[in-house]
């Protein structure tokens, strides 16, 4: 994703927040999302992403119930 | 001091403006139409808010809301409609709101009929809704009574942070007498930082439940009660010092009874009379300070069985007999009460008398 | 592409099931009371049901409502304080069953309140019974064979109930994709801009999944939403007297 400035949107994942319902995996355009193999402190396999597929299109923080993405704007 | 003639549910609504009342929700039922009535026009007046709700629920849950943004408020309602009303009853006692509860007595279980009546006694100073709480429940015996105990139901109210109640009658609302209006008092909504308003740059309010935020809750709730019942009996005794039989009766019927204590004095019988303006806390007080040639009791009730009875013999340690006078939907004759009472009187002194 | 921050609502994790659209609803609700200045101001008049697990999570000033009552206490707090902007957030056993009455005579007395109605046509908080929103022929614990709309009446259509009523607001969305989720967030931006300029009455009935009580994986919760429950509640905007929202 090309900006008119020099930013550029980098997914901020919190793990520990997620509850594993999956809504976000079919709904990455990149495919980037997977279920990683650890349990979290809520007691569920949370998402991981790869950050070097993730363009930082935002589409898993409005599916997500659990707020567990965030996309910051970065230099 | 003017006094004003005025209706019984007349004087009790421009009480509560006077309180700063501000907000009124409620439903018409017989005998406390009146109030509505009379507070749909004359809320718009002082900026206030008036909403014909759509049922007694609706109506004490807009009160709930408008405790909660820090209002003053109040509904009304009689018999059935207090019934409805204890749902919201006990969600604003639960969450430490204040609120004016007006409760016209008329007669009867189920649809019952509008004529005046006491048999809400039980629902009013046992609970009435779920859970755990207690009411200040004020019972005016006349029209200058309705306005002072409404208004001090709002000072209480906002004192204990809890519901208060007024157990009115259909009697007490359809008389007329003069009254001595007090001046209009403007009640502060943001007073309470705690009012629902926004959380402005603050922390965002949780007006629910206290029991969810404070420690040792059962204690703390005891405590709030115990202080409310140690501090807030209120009675009026007449006549007691060297009775030997001691009416008791509150609201209308205690009115009655102040003209039979005239009439047996007179005949040289030696009543009294001690009548709770609180029936919640119950004038415990009133009874221990009896003297001794005080032998026996007499309820006075507007109702066909027995309740103040209860409260009496528990502030008694059921130490002395309590009769009866159950007058049911008819009001007595003071000769009657008399009678009755002379009767007990023998009775008690010859042992034998159990109603 | 902009930044996609938690809103400041959003105190504390939810505390909803896994897979349960009140997660995002509460999410987009917070956008819109941020991105319009409101999360200062607003005052929420709070469901029992599902929706109460928000009081500790959701930092907005609430007023916990007996069940059912939500839209009579937001009258009370409204009347009181019109400057605020008041909204109830219930679910459909709450503002649909045992508050249809407040819920409708808030709407017939054009109360300028917002109501975001979440739909997931079942009791959830409960476990799962059967709710007037319940689809034919559903199952849940308290129609074990399947909703019998003989005996049981027919769904409830809360939207046909209001949409020729004089009121400011009227939209269904859903929570099954990205553009249902946008979509559905300027439906609570209209509804809230209705409010502010003392348009009346607005609602959000939001058609959200209920994995947990579905016994339903979460993705098959959105297919069956998206395939069956639309077919029984349309979606879209069915009352708008103020016109486009600006965004």
């Amino acid at each position: 994703m090309s900006k008119k400035d020099n930013t550029k949107s980098v997914l901020t994942l919190h793990p520990e927040r997620c509850k594993g319902c999956r809504y976000c995996i079919p709904t990455c355009p990149k495919d980037a999302i997977s279920i990683s193999d650890r349990i979290n402190q809520k007691g569920y396999k949370p998402v991981a992403v790869d950050m070097e597929t993730c363009i930082g299109c935002g589409s898993c923080y409005t599916i997500c119930p659990d707020y567990v993405f965030e996309i910051k704007e970065v230099q | 001091m003017a006094l004003k003639l005025m209706k019984g549910n007349d004087a009790l609504a421009e009480a509560a403006v006077r309180a700063g009342c501000r907000f009124f929700g409620g439903y018409p039922i017989t005998p406390q139409s009146e109030i509505l009535e009379y507070l749909s026009k004359r809320m718009p007046e002082v900026g206030g808010h008036f909403v014909q709700s759509e049922s007694e629920l609706a109506g004490i849950s807009m009160v709930h809301g408008a405790a909660a943004a820090g209002f003053r408020t109040m509904t009304s309602s009689s018999g059935p409609g207090f019934s409805l009303l204890q749902e919201g009853i006990s969600y604003i006692a639960s969450a430490e709101l204040p609120a004016v509860i007006i409760n016209v007595q008329r007669y009867g279980s189920g649809l019952g009929d509008i004529f005046q009546a006491q048999g809400d006694y039980f629902q009013a100073v046992k609970g009435g809704g779920h859970g755990d709480y207690r009411m200040i429940v004020y019972a005016p015996a006349s029209i200058q009574e309705n306005v002072d105990f409404t208004t001090l139901a709002f000072d209480k109210a906002d004192e204990y942070r809890n519901p208060v109640l007024v157990l009115s009658d259909a009697s007490i609302a359809s008389m007329m007498e003069p009254v001595d209006l007090p001046e209009m008092h403007e009640h502060d909504p943001n007073k309470n930082p705690e009012a629902a308003r926004g959380k402005g740059d603050g922390p965002f309010k949780r007006i629910t439940s206290t029991m969810y935020y404070i420690e040792d809750f059962d204690t703390y709730v005891k405590k709030k009660y115990d202080t409310m019942a140690a501090n807030e009996e209120r009675w009026e005794s007449i006549q007691v010092e060297d009775a030997e039989l001691v009416l008791v009766a509150y609201g209308i019927t205690s009115r009655i009874c102040k003209e039979a204590v005239m009439l047996a004095r007179e005949k040289g019988i030696k009543l009294g009379l001690i009548r709770p303006i609180t029936l919640w806390p119950f004038p415990a007080k009133a009874f221990k300070a009896l003297p001794d040639t005080v032998a026996s009791f007499m309820t006075v009730e507007l109702s066909p069985m027995p309740m103040i009875q209860e409260d009496v013999l528990l502030s008694l340690d059921a130490r002395k007999p309590v009769h009866n006078f159950l007058a049911g939907m008819n009001i007595p004759e003071p000769i009657d009460i008399v009678e009755k009472a002379a009767d007990c009187i023998k009775q008690t002194a010859k042992g034998a008398c159990n109603g | 592409m902009v930044e996609r921050l938690i809103p400041t609502a959003l105190v504390e994790d939810n505390k909803f099931c896994p897979g349960c659209g009140h997660g995002i609803i509460n999410r987009i609700l917070a956008e819109v009371l941020d991105e319009m200045k409101l999360t200062d101001k607003a005052i929420g008049s709070m469901a029992v049901g599902c929706a109460c697990l928000m009081v500790d999570t959701f930092g907005v000033d609430w007023i916990q409502s007996p069940h059912g009552r939500a839209a009579a206490l937001a009258t009370g707090i409204k009347r009181c304080r019109p400057e605020n902007p008041v909204f109830t957030y219930q679910g459909d056993g709450d503002s649909m069953s045992i508050g249809f009455s407040e819920t409708m005579y808030a709407a017939l007395r054009n109360e300028n309140i917002t109501a975001i109605l979440v739909n997931n046509g079942i009791f959830g908080m409960t476990g799962g019974q059967m709710a007037p929103t319940s689809l034919p022929g559903q199952k849940t614990v308290t129609s074990p064979m399947g909703r019998n709309t003989d005996l049981t009446g027919q769904p409830l259509n809360i939207i046909n109930q209001m949409k020729d009523l004089n009121i400011g607001y009227l939209a269904r969305g859903s929570v099954t994709s990205i553009k249902n989720i946008n979509r559905v967030k300027k439906y609570i931006r209209n509804a809230f801009e209705t409010q502010m300029s003392g348009g009346g009455y607005s609602m959000v009935e939001i058609l959200s999944p209920c994995p947990t009580n579905w016994k339903m994986m979460p993705d098959k919760s959105l297919e069956h939403i998206d395939n069956t429950v639309t077919t029984y509640y349309p979606l879209g905007e069915f009352v708008k007297k103020g016109g486009d929202s600006n965004e």
